[in-house]
C-alpha cells in the first residue's frame, strides 16, 4: 500500500451529517484498549511525538482520535492511514489524558480488519501462523542450515491444536473461509 | 540466580537474524543460564493484534500455559514477544472475565493460562539474574578501545504501564550492560526513536526515512558500532544500511551488532563463534580493531 493523494482530500472532506453515527465513541469507550478515548481533548501531543507523522504526508494520530470522537466511522475505517502507526507506543506514554492512542488506534484496526480492510501482509502472516505456527514461512534451507550452526531444532508448531484454539476469532474464519477476508 | 528459562525464540529470529540466537546462547552458556527448548511452539501474537486482538490474547496464553505445563519461566530474545508475553499475562490474570474467555478457547487443545510464569527479555535476564557484577568477572578482553552507540527500540520500554523495565525516557539498562564490556556508550539525538520496522510493507518510505534518522544520528557522533537487541531494529539498520545508502546517496558504514556479540568479544569468544559472518554491513574494521587494541 503506498500513501496516496487520495486518502489526504478523503479526510479532508467536508462533513456531511448523513456520515456521523453519534453513538460510535461510546461504542469504542465499551472495548478493550479504547476505553478513555471520551477523555482525548486534542491537545496534539500523539501526533506531535508520532515518528511516522514526521514522514507521511497523511498519518496524524490526533486526527484519527477527532473523527473517530465525530462518529465518522466508515471515512475512519476505510481509511489508509490507519495502517500506519508503527505501534511505537510513544504517544501512549505520553499521553496527559492516558488515552492510550496506540490501543485506540490498534481496536479501529481491528474494527477495519473485520470489514476486510486490512492489508494483505496480515493475511499472510494469519495463514502462516495456522500452517506452521510461525507468522512467516521459514525456508527449509534455514531450518536444515540450524545443525550446522550448532543450533538446537526449531520447536515445532502444531497446527492441529493453534487451529482448534482459534476456533471462532472472526479474522480467522474470513481467512479460512476465502484464503483471505472478503 | 535463577538460572533455567524455557528459551521463546519468536518467529523473526530463526527467520533471517539468526546470528542473535547464536551469540546470545553461547554468551548465556557461557554465564550459567540453563537454556530449555519450548516442547511445542506459536507466534507470540503480536504481528497479528493489529488485525485481531483476540489471536493475539489466544496465542500469546498459549505460549504462556505451555510454559506453565513446564514449571519455568521464559527468556525471549525479541522484546516484541517479551512486551506481549507480558502484557497478555497482566492482562488476564487481572480481568477473570477474559481469563475465561481465553481459557475456553485454550481448553480445546488441553491447555489453560494459570497465570504462573514470569516473562523476561535477554537484557533483563543479564541485569536482573545474572547481575553485572558476575558479567563485569567474565571478561577477559576489555573493549575500552570502541565508542559505540546504543538502540533499545520500542517495544523493551513502552509501554511502560506493561513492560515496568528501565525509564522509556532514559533508558540506562543497555548503556549499563554496554560499559560492562569496556566500551564507552555514546549519547546522540533521539535515543529511543522507532526504527521503523512495522511500517515495511505498509509505508517503506517512512519506514526507511526513520532509520536513516537513526543512522545519522549515530554517525553525527562518531559511533564504530551500533548496538541492537531486537531482531526487528536489527534488520532496519543492518539488512537495510546499504539500501539506505543508495536511496539517499549518503555513506554511514556503521556496523550493527546484536548486543550479545559485543558482550562475547569482550567474553573472549570468536567473531566466528559469535556468527559475526551472518551480518551485513562489514565489520572487518571494528574487529581490527578489536585485535589491535587487546594486545
Amino acid at each position: 500500500m503506498t500513501e496516496t493523494e487520495t486518502s489526504k482530500e478523503t479526510n479532508r472532506e467536508p462533513i456531511r451529517s448523513s456520515e456521523i453515527d453519534p453513538k460510535f465513541k461510546y461504542e469504542l469507550s465499551r472495548m478493550h484498549g479504547s476505553e478513555k478515548i471520551l477523555k482525548c481533548f486534542q491537545c496534539g501531543t500523539c501526533t506531535s511525538d508520532c515518528p511516522v507523522a514526521r514522514y507521511s504526508d497523511n498519518y496524524r494520530p490526533r486526527q484519527i482520535i477527532r473523527m473517530a470522537q465525530l462518529g465518522l466511522r466508515d471515512r475512519v475505517l476505510n481509511s489508509d492511514t490507519l495502517w500506519l502507526c508503527a505501534a511505537c507506543f510513544t504517544c501512549t506514554d505520553r499521553c496527559p489524558q492516558d488515552v492510550e492512542v496506540a490501543s485506540v488506534i490498534r481496536v479501529l484496526r481491528n474494527l477495519a480488519a473485520e470489514k476486510g480492510c486490512a492489508p494483505a501482509v496480515f493475511k499472510e502472516q494469519a495463514s502462516s501462523v495456522l500452517e506452521s505456527g510461525y507468522a512467516y514461512k521459514i525456508p527449509e534451507l534455514r531450518v536444515k542450515k540450524r545443525e550446522t550452526q550448532g543450533l538446537p531444532p526449531l520447536p515445532k508448531g502444531n497446527p492441529e491444536n493453534i487451529r482448534k484454539s482459534l476456533k471462532g476469532v472472526k479474522f480467522i474464519e474470513a481467512v479460512e473461509k476465502t484464503g483471505e477476508p472478503q | 540466580m535463577n538460572s533455567k528459562y524455557l528459551i521463546f525464540l519468536g518467529c523473526a529470529i530463526p527467520y533471517r537474524v539468526s546470528a542473535f540466537e547464536i551469540s546470545s546462547r553461547k554468551v548465556l552458556q557461557k554465564l550459567g543460564v540453563e537454556l530449555v527448548e519450548m516442547p511445542e511452539f506459536n507466534c507470540c501474537g503480536l504481528p497479528l493484534d493489529p488485525v485481531s486482538h483476540e489471536m493475539m490474547l489466544i496465542l500469546a496464553a498459549r505460549n504462556l500455559a505451555l510454559a506453565e505445563q513446564q514449571g519455568l519461566n521464559i527468556i525471549t530474545l525479541c522484546p516484541g514477544c517479551a512486551g506481549t508475553l507480558k502484557k497478555v499475562n497482566k492482562i488476564l490474570k487481572e480481568d477473570k472475565t477474559l481469563r475465561e474467555q481465553i481459557n475456553g478457547h485454550l481448553k480445546e487443545s488441553g491447555l489453560e493460562f494459570k497465570g504462573t510464569t514470569t516473562t523476561k527479555h535477554l537484557l533483563q535476564v543479564l541485569i536482573e539474574d545474572v547481575g553485572l557484577e558476575k558479567i563485569k568477572s567474565n571478561i577477559v578482553k576489555p573493549l575500552t578501545m570502541l565508542k559505540v552507540a546504543e538502540h533499545n527500540g520500542c517495544h523493551i520500554l513502552r509501554p511502560k504501564e506493561y513492560i515496568g523495565f528501565d525509564d522509556p525516557e532514559d533508558p540506562q539498562t543497555l548503556k549499563t550492560l554496554i560499559e560492562a564490556t569496556g566500551a564507552t556508550c555514546l549519547d546522540y539525538m533521539d535515543e529511543t526513536e522507532c526504527c521503523g520496522a512495522p511500517s515495511v510493507g505498509v509505508s517503506d518510505k517512512v519506514a526507511l526515512q526513520l532509520a536513516r534518522d537513526k543512522l545519522n544520528h549515530v554517525k553525527m557522533v562518531d559511533a564504530e558500532a551500533l548496538i541492537t537487541i531486537c531482531p526487528f531494529c536489527h534488520i532496519m539498520y543492518d539488512t537495510n544500511e546499504l539500501r539506505i545508502e543508495r536511496m539517499f546517496n549518503e555513506v554511514y558504514g556503521i556496523p550493527v551488532l546484536h548486543y550479545p556479540q559485543l558482550l562475547g568479544l569482550a567474553m573472549g569468544l570468536t567473531s566466528e563463534e559469535l556468527a559475526f559472518n551472518e551480518l551485513r554491513v562489514n565489520t572487518s574494521k571494528l574487529l581490527k580493531k578489536v585485535a589491535e587494541g587487546a594486545k
